[in-house]
């Protein structure tokens, strides 16, 4: 190596840096990413793991006591009624709130035109998402209020109702799903029409001349091409079930009678609300819909690995 | 393209469409345009049960005076943009090296550490709630702007990584081979190759992670409380029950808090959908 005789090429011998960088680069890029997410995120998991094998009210010792915190969630020492109804509210909530991917398929081949302002159509029914939970839960409030309600009005007209949603313990979850599905149909309209928009016309063409017509052809022809849009709208709208918290949160506060929690919202009140700062209790809680959500989650990154590999 | 265009139907489907088109959009806006109806009511109307007649006066100015001049709600929006802006700011700085990393480079831990990424993004919040509020105390850093900031980029930086890695993945590899052939650093790759093209990505996902944090309720009610720290999402709760019953105000604060993110919708919507439906298509 004789780079120094070279006139132009002025490095002489090259720095160590210069000679490892593609092995040294990736590491330097991800430092400050890693850093931050082990920290908040990855750590933050495995110390609520630990802390649900203890019993913690958040400022003095802690005391180990073993699996005792799940047994009582198992037995429901402490709540009665508390953790299966929480349970069986999440699973309602997941059911039902998968309803926003037809609904959003529904909207989007509704929208799927071209006439002037579809456009603006589009966005406008798209709007619901972008306005936060805690505004969409005041606003379904009022929307089934007993006294004023705008549903009660049009239940009025056609000689029904009063009807109180959120103080009946069988219609309140129903009700706050409700008010969820409305933002969570507007993403999923969304990632449809983009779907839609891709969908190759060809083969629609191809479709027609097969004789192929209406919920044949969406069927057999177009839902194929939107299977991207659909696993998407799939992992969002489950994530997004398990997460509800900010509805119950607004709308009702659990109520009434405790008929209305979820996982999310039971934890929240064990650990943090005037039902006393329960930490450890609280964790094992969290421990539990963290495995509910893991088996979802293994699902959706194993998809993902079997996508990298092609 | 399916279904069928209009133009290809008979001019009675069209006409049809067209009516209920704007019926079909009233029937999905109705209860947030009965919410803009009650914001610009007079409060004697709810006193005296006219919740849905004719407004008896015209008091928009007034309730959104009210709103802006006779309460925390400023304060509160104050909150919400100091919070918001560096969060964005954070996330994508960090997101956009992470995913440079994963997606330029070959190494061995590459794809699991991206897996991490997106494990940790879908994780639900309860199980990360109390060590992080604790972190926070430690770190004297409860009920202050920062260690919400903080946490947000942390916790969003699994989001934005997945997205940025899979953009940059799509983006030419020929471009920094050239580059590297030229005998070009890797960080000047990154920040004058790279970084240029991604710039419909660092947009979308501004946008984006604008929206999700200011939206964000849960982090805002466990790591602050008072007007000094809290977010506008969180103070909503304390302006209710300052003008409890007083559904006029409650409407116009409402609206208030949730209109940032729309008008930034609106502006930026190629940006907003974009990003929202990345990986819709193939």
């Amino acid at each position: 190596m004789t780079t120094a005789a070279l006139p132009n090429n002025s490095i002489p011998d090259r720095s160590f840096w210069q000679r490892n960088q593609q092995t040294w680069a990736p590491w330097l890029f991800l430092a400050p990413a890693i850093l931050f997410f082990a920290f908040y995120v990855i750590f933050p998991v495995f110390q609520s793991f630990n802390l649900s094998l203890y019993e913690w009210d958040g400022l003095g010792e802690a005391e180990y006591i073993g699996l005792r915190n799940y047994e009582d969630l198992y037995y429901e020492f402490i709540d009665r009624d508390a953790f299966y109804t929480s349970l069986k509210n999440n699973i309602i909530w997941l059911v039902m709130y998968l309803l926003a991917i037809p609904a959003g398929l529904f909207i989007a081949l509704f929208l799927n035109q071209t006439v002037t302002g579809i456009r603006l159509y589009k966005s406008l029914f798209f709007f619901p998402f972008v306005i936060s939970q805690v505004v969409v839960g005041l606003v379904f409030t009022w929307f089934y209020d007993p006294a004023f309600g705008i549903l009660n009005v049009v239940l009025g007209w056609v000689g029904l109702g009063p009807v109180n949603i959120l103080g009946n313990e069988y219609t309140v979850t129903y009700g706050i799903i409700l008010a969820g599905l409305w933002p969570q149909t507007a993403y999923c309209m969304i990632l449809y029409l983009t779907g839609l928009n891709a969908v190759n016309p060809e083969q629609i063409e191809a479709g027609r001349l097969d004789g192929a017509k209406g919920w044949r052809m969406l069927w057999h022809v177009v839902l194929p091409q939107l299977k991207p849009a659909t696993f998407i709208a799939f992992v969002v709208t489950i994530i997004g079930a398990l997460r509800s918290f900010d509805l119950i949160s607004i709308m009702t506060g659990g109520g009434p009678f405790g008929s209305s929690r979820v996982l999310a919202y039971y934890m929240f009140e064990v650990a943090l609300s005037e039902y006393g700062f329960r930490m450890g209790y609280g964790a094992a809680i969290a421990v539990v819909l963290f495995a509910i959500m893991m088996v979802f989650i293994c699902y959706f990154l194993w998809s993902m690995y079997r996508e990298e590999r092609r | 393209m399916f279904p069928t265009p209009l133009e290809k139907r008979p001019p009675s489907a069209r006409i049809t469409y067209q009516t209920f088109l704007p019926l079909a959009l009233i029937m999905w806006l109705l209860p947030l345009i009965a919410v803009a109806v009650f914001s610009i009511k007079p409060g004697a109307d709810f006193t005296n049960a006219n919740y849905w007649g004719m407004p008896s006066s015209f008091d928009f100015f007034e309730n959104y005076g009210q709103v802006f001049f006779n309460s925390d709600m400023p304060r509160y929006l104050l909150n919400s943009f100091l919070i918001t802006v560096p969060t964005v700011i954070g996330a994508v700085a960090l997101s956009a090296m992470a995913g440079f990393a994963l997606g330029v480079y070959k190494f061995k831990a590459n794809i699991w550490i991206f897996f991490m990424f997106v494990a940790g993004n879908f994780v639900p919040f309860q199980i990360l709630m109390v060590p992080v509020r604790d972190l926070t105390l430690d770190l004297g850093l409860y009920n202050t702007k920062t260690g919400l900031v903080l946490f947000h980029i942390a916790f969003q930086t699994g989001f934005c990584t997945l997205f940025m890695r899979n953009f940059i993945k799509a983006l030419p590899y020929e471009l920094i081979e050239a580059a590297r052939v030229e005998g070009i650093s890797e960080i000047r790759i990154f920040w004058y190759v790279v970084l240029p093209l991604m710039k419909p990505a660092l947009a979308a996902l501004a946008v984006l992670i604008f929206t999700f944090i200011w939206n964000d309720y849960f982090w805002a009610v466990v790591l602050t409380q008072g007007p000094e720290s809290q977010p506008v999402t969180a103070g909503i709760t304390a302006f209710n029950s300052q003008f409890r019953a007083m559904y006029h105000l409650m409407s116009a604060g409402s609206i208030v808090a949730a209109l940032p993110p729309v008008a930034m919708f609106f502006l930026m919507q190629k940006h907003f959908i974009a990003g929202l439906t990345l990986g819709a298509v193939k």
